[in-house]
């Protein structure tokens, strides 16, 4: 479990349990990936949400841009300190929204320190190059096309779960080609994590990726360690080339 | 028993494979259905049922820019509501209705007034051709498990 689990949990379930309007509230086990899906269609937002549960992921699901960023407490300045322990392993979101796009979001997860190290995964109907371009460069972590299959998600879950967690608390990602292999190839094998002292995770069971902020010298390594929010445009062109077969896992 | 359940399922069987050769239904349909289990049997027509109502909503909403007494269309309005036609008909698998807003928002962006009301004729009649044809696959599935049946897996091939 993570170092400071119980109070992460106290925190994250009161938070949750305050009405949010009609969101879906799943009490949180820091062992289980959460993840926030934002679409503003009623039937995309079901289908993602049965995706993401058959991939064994907790879901809440949002119908926008501004509810999100109320979920996770950015929207108010001074409420963000006291959810800054909100549990949000991945963001999921349409791009194209009324009010709010997907990018739009996407800039404000990157910008906050809360959460700029969430992966952000765009949506989008649309195959467009500029599009895909756009939302890399500020940070996203993939760009699936819709109507999005049960293939794609398990590729995110496994790329979630390959976040490996090392004895000394560093977060350490696999390398970027990593996540683009995981479009052609079959997932890796599951990696086995070294534990720690606080840290009583058997082999291959889901880990918490490197969302939540901890302690000051983790926050430390996490700023050093973990990959820029705006990849070179070799990196960008190498995943976009990638992206441009989705589906083929 | 076993003997009408067997014509029910194969008449199911033919009818489901038309609606896919003839463009009805693409394999979005056929994956919505994979993701059904015992907890969720009828996931794929659940999902139909509320794209449908989306369809309703989003062609009203065409309908009423198109009728616009003043004169002028306003086509950016029109497009807003054909992506979202599109969007939603996509993610359920209903190709024709799909693929008929790919040419709906072309007219859109050409402005083409004739275009889109051709097209808007043309939506209306698809939407309703293709509840009717899933309303009674459906039925069909009822009956094969009112006789004691199991609806049989129909990818379309």
């Amino acid at each position: 479990m993570a170092r400071d689990g119980g109070v992460s949990c106290l925190r994250s379930s009161e938070m949750l349990n305050v009405g949010l309007g009609g969101m879906e509230s799943p009490p949180l086990d820091l062992d289980e990936v959460h993840v926030l899906a934002v679409d503003d269609s009623l039937v995309d937002r079901i289908v993602i949400e049965r995706l993401l549960r058959i991939t064994s992921c907790k879901v809440t699901a949002v119908d926008s841009g501004w509810r999100a960023l109320e979920f996770l407490g950015l929207d108010n300045e001074k409420a963000s300190a006291e959810l800054d322990r909100l549990k949000v392993d991945m963001i999921i979101t349409d791009y194209c929204m009324p009010g709010m796009t997907g990018y739009e979001l996407l800039k404000k997860i990157k910008e906050s320190s809360s959460f700029r190290q969430v992966p952000v995964v765009i949506m989008s109907s649309e195959n467009v190059l500029t599009r895909i371009d756009m939302c890399l460069e500020e940070g996203a972590e993939d760009f699936l096309l819709k109507p999005v299959k049960l293939a794609d998600v398990k590729r995110l879950r496994n790329h979630l779960t390959g976040d490996v967690k090392l004895s000394n608390g560093n977060k350490r990602k696999l390398p970027e080609d990593s996540v683009t292999v995981h479009a052609l190839l079959p997932p890796p094998p599951a990696l086995t994590l070294s534990t720690d002292s606080s840290d009583s995770s058997p082999p291959l069971s889901p880990v918490e990726v490197f969302s939540s902020p901890l302690s000051s010298q983790e926050d430390d390594d996490v700023l050093t360690t973990s990959p820029g929010s705006s990849p070179t445009p070799e990196e960008s062109m190498g995943r976009r080339q990638k992206m441009r077969s989705p589906g083929l896992d | 028993m076993d003997a009408l359940v067997a014509q029910l399922q194969m008449q199911y069987r033919n009818y489901t494979v038309s609606l896919y050769q003839q463009g009805f239904l693409d394999e979005r349909f056929t994956e919505l259905r994979q993701l059904q289990d015992d907890k969720h049997p009828n996931f794929a027509a659940e999902m139909l049922s509320l794209s449908f109502d989306d369809s309703v909503k989003h062609i009203g909403n065409i309908t009423r820019a198109c009728k616009d007494q003043t004169g002028t269309v306003d086509f950016g309005l029109v497009d807003v509501s054909v992506h979202q036609l599109k969007c939603t008909s996509s993610s359920v698998g209903a190709k024709r209705v799909k693929d008929l807003c790919v040419t709906f928002k072309e007219y859109c962006e050409a402005n083409n007034y004739e275009g889109c009301v051709r097209c808007l004729q043309q939506v209306d009649i698809e939407y309703n051709t293709l509840k009717t044809k899933l309303q009674d696959m459906f039925n069909l599935e009822k009956q094969i498990i009112q006789a004691g049946g199991k609806v049989p897996q129909v990818d379309g091939h």
